[in-house]
């Protein structure tokens, strides 16, 4: 029996007797019989999984503060692109710590995401208008690796044939380093030096530059920037957001492209991230640009609408060929980056930037009273100090102090001032510096005049953030309103189940989440002393031998930012490794046809050759023409990549037989962990072949979606690969102390504040609750497949005629019959009150439904109600009672102010259009848009907000 | 004489005097769906049989257009920066996309002619 307090029974939807009713009417007895019956025992871990004993939400939750508490609050003044900021409480409450924004998916259904949309193009607007160029796209994972993405635009589009890539040293050091690891595979030779002297030595075909650098000085780029340009090189510059509501914008400068993080907006620094980057160019790039892009569009009924633009670009469409494998953004950061403007205002902005500012210059005219040299006269935020031979111990001292400062070198200190930091907090480092003097400080004056350190020529004289959305808010009563009806206009899991295939939406459980609002965990700088972040390293050590003993591999990096991320590492570390073996030639991946398509993008950035394997007609890789290829390209293979349980959502037989055919053939496995939740306590993937595997902790083990990220991507790998994990270059995170591989995001454990979630989870449910939940998941699927099959043929079943955690429904019969498309039944589920499940992927009008373990029989049900209700109406286009072009299917969804609207002109009433059920009755999503134009919003991109008599227009 | 072949990746090739029209045909369009952007190649480019010339792309979809021939662009179809809907609407006439000089011997009379195209079109159908 489960005790009282077992979480999992709080985790799992559904409570015993209705699991045993979805057991009998699948005609099994017990949950070990679903798995015996989907799981070939071949692949099943003979070996327990022992992982620590489930604890109550209360005991977790005391466990939690205690190890949050062995990480020290300083005074964080270490700056290198992460900077204390104050999360408004309006914000933090409303948003960061509220389902409706956190539980959302990737706004890939546009009529259910125009609340995350909305606030998306704010972000791009804020961007554009930050930075001065005429283009941005919704966020990237993170600084680094969107400079190392424009540095792969500019190998794209510039004219300049040369492959050499230049970079200033004034760049972040964490940048420099993704940089080249992202360069090497791609043949793009890095030069980093002054960029003065590079500029006028070298043809490249790209440069990046820091503004304002990592040591706190303003260089005036003008001069450098237009020879540059001459040259047909690329200018790329990483600008501080906040700086920039001072300083002349990189579009007035003559960038190309901008890029930077807006961590300082409002994200807590969370010892690294996630924080949302942003990437910005000119209107002619736009084909070019990496990542989401949000777009106004119109709906069915002539009103604008946003959607994401230009997916061709991107690589579920494009694959190999994509302008990147990025496939998650930043969207709860990027959100609560906008929000934070948006509250500010850009007259907040200014001040709270003017109020930084001054600040510095106040403590560098101090420290200068004092005998110590300021070698930049013109700064923003930081200060370098020099101090000959007693650097290190001024650092120590302020330590001591509770002050983090960064050491430059022996000679050198950095000290970044933010929005944190008070005049009283000024007043007490200046006491430090003061002891190691024989001077004392006098009263420190503040609001003296202090001189300029800001040169007027790069003073910013444009305006920013014109847009009513950065004016209306104000008064809190507005704002939460505001953030109150924006959501409202979403479907998330606050509100009914997504059933999306292959994304694993299950419950983000409130005391998992509660861990990133301690302080201790949200205010931790990523370049923190050793001994202030023993929390952190607690919980992160934690993790790394739970998710060892979960997949039997022998280590992990926590580096990677997301999915694609860890595939991206995760092929380097087999790059490196064979380079280590003399065989530095292996560069052939064979990927199924079947594969997501970041999987193909990934391999192309690691410098791979993707040929393709084709699939049989079960959906299962063919098992022929792959041994063909392995043998074909043996001396050359690198890699195969392959997702278990296979991406049409079977747990094929032969996964054994592909491991050791690529085994055989001197190549390594790639596993992409997408549907580990199928796996989890059932079987380890190291013991069924794969050498390298990342885990989507955003899916499989709790982190939230966030409407479209974060996520988290961590890699295991076998012994043998353990050497070549990524490393840091400001704090080293592989024990060996160094990689051949490089680094892959900016911070050292990619975005550690979301960690303690997942650590949460597996505490939370222990071996049993995590055992349970994957079978409950796969009874779920089969649940829902066993309805559904009778209305939906259910494609693609394991040999014995199970699915494995999702299932796929053909729907091409019925648009062979009548012309009702997967888009129609998608779009229609949304007047029922759901978000569509995956749609024609892995196959063409398809869908494909997976449950997760969350959701209860009542609420599957709903579903499935839903689905067979909408068969029936399409049943009567087949028959010819309605047709098609004027039906309830292929007008929705129905927008609600359609109910009140005086000319009702289609053949069917509108309680049926909005009242398809007796549940929505009770609990009614009110579509705020009917169905978008993609054809329109392609071939007229807009990217900027609307001006707001656009709306007044439609409202009149 | 006017000659016009077809590639496996649905490609149509015409030879007009010595210059070789090209664009994809009506069964690629269909496949694609409502086309809303088009790049072309800039005027003067060598390109070798089988190159990537020019990218297609719908809402949901893309596909490059290799070259059926070895020469050097001589023409693009401007019209198609602002109507992309000609590669739907007149895939075979308006929305052509390219004009190419041959360089090499003749490598268009090895491709296949109309009814040979339509044999595989209907073998995919």
């Amino acid at each position: 029996m489960p005790r009282a307090d077992d979480f999992s029974q709080r985790h799992i939807g559904s409570n015993a007797p209705q699991l045993e009713k979805m057991l009998s009417a699948l005609g099994l007895d017990s949950l070990d019989d679903i798995v015996d019956a989907t799981v070939p025992a071949s692949i099943r871990s003979e070996r327990p999984f022992k992982l620590p004993e489930a604890l109550d939400e209360n005991r977790l939750n005391k466990l939690a503060r205690e190890i949050a508490s062995e990480n020290k609050l300083a005074i964080s003044m270490i700056g290198l692109g992460y900077y204390g900021t104050v999360t408004p409480p309006v914000i933090r409450r409303n948003v960061m710590e509220n389902p409706d924004w956190y539980t959302a998916y990737t706004p890939y259904q546009p009529e259910v995401s125009q609340a995350r949309l909305e606030v998306l193009i704010t972000f791009q607007q804020m961007i554009m208008d930050l930075t001065g160029m005429e283009l941005a796209n919704a966020s990237l994972l993170d600084e680094a690796t969107a400079a190392a993405e424009a540095m792969m635009v500019a190998n794209r589009v510039g004219k300049n044939t040369s492959n050499i890539f230049l970079v200033d040293s004034g760049c972040l050091p964490q940048t420099i380093a993704v940089i080249k690891t992202r360069a090497e595979p791609m043949g793009i030779d890095v030069r980093v030096g002054d960029i003065e002297e590079l500029a006028a030595q070298e043809e490249a075909f790209g440069a990046l530059l820091q503004y304002p650098c990592a040591n706190g000085n303003i260089e005036d780029y003008r001069n450098v920037v237009s020879e540059l340009r001459t040259k047909q090189t690329m200018v790329i510059m990483a600008a501080d957001l906040l700086a920039l509501t001072l300083l002349m914008p990189p579009g007035e400068i003559g960038a190309d492209i901008a890029v930077g993080t807006t961590q300082r907006f409002g994200v807590p620094m969370g010892f690294g991230g996630p924080h949302a980057a942003y990437f910005a160019t000119h209107e002619k790039h736009k084909r070019a640009i990496p990542g989401r892009l949000i777009g106004v569009s119109v709906d069915s009924n002539g009103n604008p609408a946003y959607r994401m633009a230009l997916q061709t670009r991107e690589q579920h469409i494009r694959r190999d060929k994509a302008t990147s494998n990025i496939c998650t953004a930043q969207v709860l950061l990027a959100v609560m980056a906008t929000l934070y403007a948006q509250y500010h205002g850009p007259d907040g902005l200014s001040r709270i930037a003017k109020s930084v500012n001054r600040l510095t210059r106040a403590l560098a005219d101090q420290l200068q009273s004092l005998g110590f040299e300021i070698v930049h006269t013109s700064f923003f935020d930081t200060l370098m100090i020099r101090a000959p031979g007693r650097a290190k111990t001024l650092v120590d001292k302020a330590e001591n102090a509770r002050y983090n400062l960064r050491l430059i070198d022996d000679d050198h200190i950095g000290i970044s001032i933010d929005e944190t930091i008070t005049r009283d907090k000024v007043e007490g480092l200046l006491e430090v510096f003061a002891g190691a003097t024989a001077k004392r400080v006098s009263g420190v004056a503040f609001d003296k005049d202090l001189t300029a350190s800001i040169p007027g020529s790069l003073v910013r004289r444009s305006s920013f953030l014109a847009h009513e959305n950065f004016h209306r808010y104000r008064s809190e009563t507005e704002f939460m309103r505001y953030l109150r009806r924006t959501a409202a206009k979403d479907i998330t899991l606050a509100r009914s189940m997504i059933p999306l295939g292959s994304c694993t939406m299950k419950l983000n459980a409130a005391s998992e989440m509660e861990t990133i609002s301690n302080p201790r965990f949200a205010h931790i700088h990523p370049f923190a002393p050793e001994k202030h972040t023993i929390g952190y390293k607690r919980i992160i050590n934690r993790l790394h031998s739970m998710l060892c003993e979960i997949t039997g591999f022998s280590g992990f990096t926590f580096q990677p930012n997301a999915g694609s991320q860890g595939e991206y590492a995760g092929l380097l570390c087999i790059r490196a490794w064979h380079h280590s073996r003399q065989q530095s030639h292996r560069n052939v991946c064979l990927i199924p046809s079947s594969a997501h398509g970041t999987n193909p993008a990934s391999a192309v950035m690691a410098g791979m050759k993707v040929v393709v394997v084709q699939c049989d007609e079960d959906g299962n890789i063919d098992l022929d023409d792959f041994r063909a290829k392995a043998t074909q390209h043996g001396d050359n293979l690198a890699a195969t990549m392959v997702t278990y349980p296979s991406t049409h959502g079977v747990f094929e037989e032969k996964i054994r037989e592909v491991c050791d055919i690529v085994h055989e053939n001197g190549g390594q496995v790639y596993m992409d962990g997408a549907n580990m939740n199928a796996m989890v306590c059932l079987v380890r993937p190291a013991e069924i072949g794969a050498d390298v595997m990342h885990l989507n902790l955003h899916k499989t083990f709790a982190i939230p979606h966030g409407g479209g990220g974060p996520g988290m991507g961590p890699i295991g790998v076998g012994e043998h690969l353990v050497p070549f994990l990524p490393d840091h270059p400001v704090v080293s995170c592989n024990n060996n102390g160094s990689s051949p591989l490089g680094t892959v995001s900016a911070a050292p454990w990619g975005s550690p504040l979301i960690l303690p979630i997942s650590w949460a989870y597996m505490r939370l449910l222990g071996t049993h609750g995590m055992k349970r939940s994957t079978q409950v998941a796969i009874l779920n699927a089969n649940y829902i497949a066993h309805r559904l099959d009778p209305h939906y043929p259910v494609v693609y079943r394991g040999s014995k005629g199970y699915v494995a955690h999702e299932c796929i429904i053909n729907i091409m019969p019925i648009k062979e019959a009548c012309g009702v498309t997967v888009e129609d039944i998608a779009k229609r589920l949304i007047d029922y009150g759901y978000h569509a499940p995956t749609m024609s992927w892995p196959v063409a009008e398809s869908m494909m439904i997976e449950p997760t373990e969350s959701e209860s029989l009542a609420e599957i049900d709903r579903f499935c109600d839903a689905m067979i209700s909408i068969r029936a109406e399409i049943a009567e286009i087949e028959s010819g009672a309605q047709a098609l072009e004027n039906s309830v299917l292929r007008n929705a969804p129905h927008a609600y102010h359609l109910l009140v609207s005086d000319d009702w002109s289609y053949p069917y009433s509108r309680e049926r259009a909005f009242f398809p059920s007796t549940d929505t009755r009770d609990n009614k999503f009110w579509p705020p848009v009917g169905r978008v134009d993609n054809v329109y919003g392609d071939k007229n991109l807009v990217c900027s907000c609307p001006a707001v008599s656009e709306y007044d227009d439609e409202a009149a | 004489m006017m000659t016009i072949r077809f590639t496996d990746d649905h490609e149509w090739a015409r030879d007009d005097d010595g210059i070789i029209t090209v664009g994809i045909t009506d069964f690629a369009q269909q496949q694609l769906g409502e086309v809303v952007y088009v790049e072309l190649p800039d005027i003067d480019r060598v390109v070798a049989v089988g190159e990537e010339v020019a990218v297609v792309e719908s809402v949901k979809a893309a596909g490059e257009v290799k070259s059926p021939v070895s020469g050097t662009v001589v023409a693009v179809n401007e019209d198609l920066n602002d109507s992309p809907e000609l590669v739907n609407d007149d895939p075979s006439g308006n929305g052509w996309f390219y004009k190419i000089s041959p360089s090499g011997p003749d490598e268009l009379n090895a491709l296949m002619d109309e009814t040979a195209y339509e044999a595989m079109v209907s073998a995919l159908a």
